[in-house]
């Protein structure tokens, strides 16, 4: 069963100096007796106290001024992070899509670094080798996958790695900002092809500032604010209370017409 | 770990791309890497086999495959220990084991070994006649060695078992110095020095010689037998040399592989969560 939970964790980072991640440091801090055991590692608390339980279905939005913790939360719950305090259970494939830069080689050409994120994304040889065509058609960059990495333009990597994580079948997967660098055009064609991705996913995280993205692909929201979780409940209402006014009040009647939902009122919420 | 198995196509790959990444945009490509390490160890073979007034025609391949093996432990320590640092953004961004690092890394040393024992090979056929034959390499019968045979084939489960400390090596040292960044240069700084008191340029008959052969007890042999590098150098090399064989090369680096992967496995268990924070 595809699911993830956290109970009480808590995520805190300590801060090395350069002084403080050094042996002597360490080993005069020890003779001096004080001071060593005082003067510890100062830390920062990126997270703390946060309880999450998601299951099968679930499309959560993650929303919250910069700095909140939203991308180490994804990491916590992609579980590159295990938490410092507290417990985490992660039961799934996580496919987590943060920089799109990552873990791709300028040097060898996309067919290589197609094959090699997928790798990553825990697939096999041979299941990458059946996709490699389809990602070819969805990116539409023809001659140019077989070129190095680093004569592509940014908005064609961000293709390259969108086509990736769109053609494999993830459980759980874990999406971060950052889809912004691609063209209108292709935009429409990633947001099917994301769309019938999260359908195929069991769970979605989702950390956006893009009312559009969100109201689109999620369901239920959380607000993160200053490490914690600030308010969990359903998309409309989350997001109204973060940001002051219904979020539906000014979706274009396209998109509204895609999610199936009436055209709200204006003055109706967001006092 | 059982993870990282279940990984072994990514990390086989990755290892293999990185060679590959090399030969790019070059032109001979692969040769260069065993260009460089012939030239090396024919500078060497030459340069010391006058200093110590040693015979070419053995002293040649004995630096040869000593520095071969030497430098396969010296990508493994150097770059094991930069193992984490280096993959910060993978680690960062996606979940898999941090254990996919270290193999990748240590799969690309082997492939580099792979490379080198090309030189070996024609050393090898160069100087067949030389090796086929007893020979001694200090130049007294004390010390004479049977040449080339069949136990040829003992260096492959050596190699093998070097892999094998190379991994935990790779662990162990990439954990600490993650943590505490001032090791790295401790043992960059460090491994030249050992370079020069393992037995590779030179022999360690040449320090029986010295004291007048009195041979057990001394305690300039010592030097060598304290240096647990000896010890995996010459389980390889012997074989290769088709030198005598002393069993308790074998005892030590059996120690070692134990007693590291325990050490290594009890960083793995408290400290591995701990690695994504560190870097």
């Amino acid at each position: 069963m595809v699911g993830i939970d956290v109970w009480n964790a808590s995520v805190d980072f300590p801060i090395f100096d350069a002084k403080s991640r050094s042996l002597k440091k360490l080993a005069l801090g020890k003779v001096g007796g004080k001071i060593g055991s005082e003067g510890r590692v100062p830390i920062i608390e990126a997270l703390h106290d946060i309880n999450i339980s998601l299951r099968h279905g679930d499309r959560v939005g993650l929303v919250g001024h910069n700095g909140a913790g939203k991308s180490t939360l994804l990491r916590l719950l992609a579980g590159i992070y295990e938490p410092t305090r507290g417990s985490s259970r992660i039961v799934g494939k996580v496919a987590p899509v943060f920089d799109l830069g990552v873990g791709m080689d300028p040097e060898i050409s996309g067919f290589e670094n197609i094959m090699i994120r997928g790798l990553f994304l825990g697939m096999s040889r041979k299941e990458m080798e059946k996709r490699v065509d389809d990602i070819a058609e969805f990116t539409e960059l023809g001659d140019y996958l077989s070129m190095p990495l680093r004569t592509y333009s940014t908005g064609m990597r961000v293709r390259l790695a969108l086509g990736v994580v769109t053609s494999i079948d993830p459980e759980i997967l874990l999406l971060d900002e950052g889809i912004g660098a691609v063209d209108a055009a292709f935009l429409e064609k990633a947001r099917d092809r994301l769309n019938d991705l999260v359908k195929r996913s069991g769970i979605l995280v989702f950390a956006s500032h893009s009312d559009d993205f969100l109201v689109e692909l999620c369901t239920t929201a959380i607000w993160m604010d200053e490490g914690q979780v600030k308010m969990h409940g359903s998309l409309r209402d989350v997001v109204t209370s973060y940001k002051g006014r219904d979020p539906y009040e000014h979706l274009s009647e396209a998109t509204l017409e895609r999610i199936g939902q009436p055209r709200v009122l204006s003055g109706n919420g967001g006092e | 770990m059982r993870d990282a198995w279940h990984h072994r196509e990514l990390w086989a790959h990755l290892g293999w791309q990185d060679i590959k990444q090399r030969y790019r945009r070059s032109v001979i490509g692969p040769l260069w890497i065993t260009i460089s390490m012939g030239t090396t160890a024919l500078a060497l073979g030459l340069l010391y086999s006058q200093l110590f007034g040693q015979e070419l025609d053995t002293f040649l391949p004995y630096v040869t495959a000593g520095f071969i093996i030497w430098n396969f432990i010296l990508g493994v320590v150097s770059e094991g220990t930069d193992v984490f640092i280096a993959n910060e953004g993978l680690i960062k961004h996606l979940p898999a084991p941090v254990t996919v690092h270290v193999l990748r890394m240590v799969w690309r040393q082997v492939l580099f070994f792979g490379h080198n024992l090309v030189v070996y090979f024609i050393v090898l056929a160069v100087f067949y006649p030389a090796l086929t034959q007893p020979y001694s390499m200090v130049g007294d019968e004390l010390n004479s060695h049977p040449g080339i045979s069949w136990t040829m084939v003992l260096a492959i489960p050596a190699f093998a078992l070097i892999v094998v400390n190379a991994v935990w090596v790779a662990l162990l040292f990439g954990i600490i110095s993650t943590r505490f960044r001032d090791i790295p240069p401790v043992i960059h700084s460090f491994i030249n020095l050992i370079f020069f008191m393992t037995p590779i340029v030179w022999h360690v008959g040449v320090l029986n010689k010295v004291t007048g052969g009195s041979g057990e007890g001394n305690w300039k042999v010592l030097i060598a037998e304290l240096n647990p590098l000896y010890h995996f150098v010459e389980i390889v090399r012997a074989p290769l040399l088709g030198h005598t064989q002393d069993w308790h090369h074998w005892v030590v680096v059996g120690g070692f592989t134990i007693v590291g992967w325990a050490l290594a496995l009890i960083a793995m268990r408290n400290y591995r969560a701990r690695v994504s924070y560190w870097v």
